[in-house]
């Protein structure tokens, strides 16, 4: 082995074993299991249940009170009847289901109007825009609308959801 | 196994929200009577061309709290009829290298009866119009004036004093003939996902109806009420400004005001409430 490629197998083998701090896993590396679940973390860290319920709640985040009704969350008015409750998704879905359903739900129900929450190639969306500006989108900008985090963050507050 | 357990268990779920009170006439006992005299019909038999995916078309207006619904109920109240009045007075107004008015050729604005109800149209030449663009080529074939914009405080100012005039006649476009073509694009509009949220007009406004979005009770995106005064936006609100904002939610890239896309789905969409009456102009939220 030369020197180049040993130092090549250093640092590869570096970052796997950094990957459960440090690697995130991108949209297109994501490894699905039965086509609709994600048994690896996205980000590496564990999701904090606490910031998931902040995102989950907060219009600019998740807003995913926008089309689901959530009875954990009283002290949020508004919430929407589109999507089924989220009482209970924790007892319902594993965690690598509701980490697929929350990346991605069109896996596991393809006509859901629910939004692709990481996938961050907008050669797979119709004109797609440079957030709410109606514009077209700035390739150096655009993004999943969920980070690595937040998404491993909505499903570790999710799994706390067991009554329904 | 485990997997499709749980899928048949949210199918189910589904299954019992579809059945609830969701597709219904959210406010049956309200009828819109304008001055306590005009009577507006709300419902309407739907369309052949829907092929039953709504059991009665309804208006925007049935959706909307008591409280907006009463502002249109009351021309007084009704902050867009300041917009008709400034209209009266453009009517009027001798403009451009002809020195000439709307009324010059056109007479008491009256005359403008059913016009709005057969919006957008196919003009001599083949190409779809929009109201806008028949009051702009008149301005500037005929007046020798400057075009209005789209969004401009003098088009919604004319607009609608044009379409308050077909207050109350059922919308009657044409979609057949010249029209098919254009029609037909904006049906495939209607049912595209736009933007990185993957929305559909339909997904919303055919789809689920009645549900509520957050704070917002989804209607049937019917455009028989346009132009409509909406109180978030203190002002007329155009059809087109509307689809680019429905588009813009979508973190989509919008089309233009004014454009063939747009034309060609205001036609569509006019279309899905063929029967119901012309409100013009109406308050929203």
């Amino acid at each position: 082995m030369t020197r180049r490629s040993l130092s090549a197998a250093c640092a590869a083998t570096a970052v796997i074993w950094g990957g459960a701090t440090f690697a995130e896993i991108s949209p297109a590396d994501i490894v699905w299991e039965d086509e609709i679940a994600i048994p690896a973390s996205l980000s590496g860290t564990p999701g904090d249940p606490v910031a998931g319920a902040v995102t989950v709640s907060s219009r600019s985040a998740g807003n995913c009170l926008s089309c689901h009704q959530n009875t954990a969350m009283p002290e949020h008015d508004f919430q929407g009847n589109i999507g089924p409750s989220l009482d209970g998704s924790g007892a319902r879905w594993s965690e690598a289901e509701l980490r697929g359903i929350v990346a991605n739900a069109k896996r596991v129900f393809p006509e859901s109007m629910m939004p692709v929450f990481y996938n961050d190639n907008p050669e797979d969306y119709i004109r797609p825009g440079e957030a709410y500006t109606a514009r077209a989108y700035n390739p150096e900008t655009f993004s999943t609308l969920l980070t690595a985090q937040q998404v491993e963050d909505v499903v570790a507050y999710l799994m706390t959801l067991t009554d329904w | 196994m485990k997997t499709m357990t749980k899928l048949w268990a949210t199918v189910a779920i589904c299954g019992a929200m579809l059945s609830s009170t969701a597709f219904a006439d959210p406010h049956p006992d309200a009828e819109l009577i304008i001055e306590g005299e005009l009577h507006i019909a709300t419902r309407a038999e739907p369309p052949e061309h829907l092929g039953g995916v709504l059991p009665e078309i309804y208006s925007g207006w049935l959706f909307r709290t008591d409280e907006t619904r009463e502002l249109q109920m009351d021309d007084f109240d009704n902050p867009g009829m300041l917009f008709a009045e400034r209209g009266e007075d453009r009517w009027e107004l001798a403009e451009g290298t002809a020195n000439q008015s709307c009324a010059d050729c056109h007479g008491d604005v009256e005359s403008m009866a059913g016009v709005r109800a057969v919006m957008p149209k196919v003009n001599e030449n083949g190409e779809l119009w929009s109201m806008q663009n028949y009051i702009n080529n008149c301005r500037t074939e005929r007046m020798g004036a400057d075009a209005w914009g789209w969004n401009s405080e003098p088009m919604k100012d004319v607009t609608s004093l044009i379409s308050l005039q077909s207050r109350g006649m059922p919308v009657a476009v044409k979609i057949d003939g010249e029209a098919a073509e254009f029609w037909e694009k904006g049906r495939e509009m209607y049912y595209t996902r736009f933007g990185q949220l993957e929305l559909s007009c339909a997904n919303c406004h055919e789809d689920n109806w009645g549900r509520m979005i957050r704070a917002d009770h989804l209607s049937q995106g019917m455009s028989n009420g346009f132009p409509t005064y909406r109180l978030k936006n203190a002002s007329i609100v155009p059809l087109h400004q509307r689809f680019r904002g429905c588009i813009r939610d979508t973190r989509g890239e919008s089309f233009a005001e004014g454009s063939q896309e747009f034309r060609e789905l205001e036609l569509y969409v006019s279309s899905r409430g063929l029967g119901l009456p012309v409100e013009g102009i109406s308050v929203r939220q």
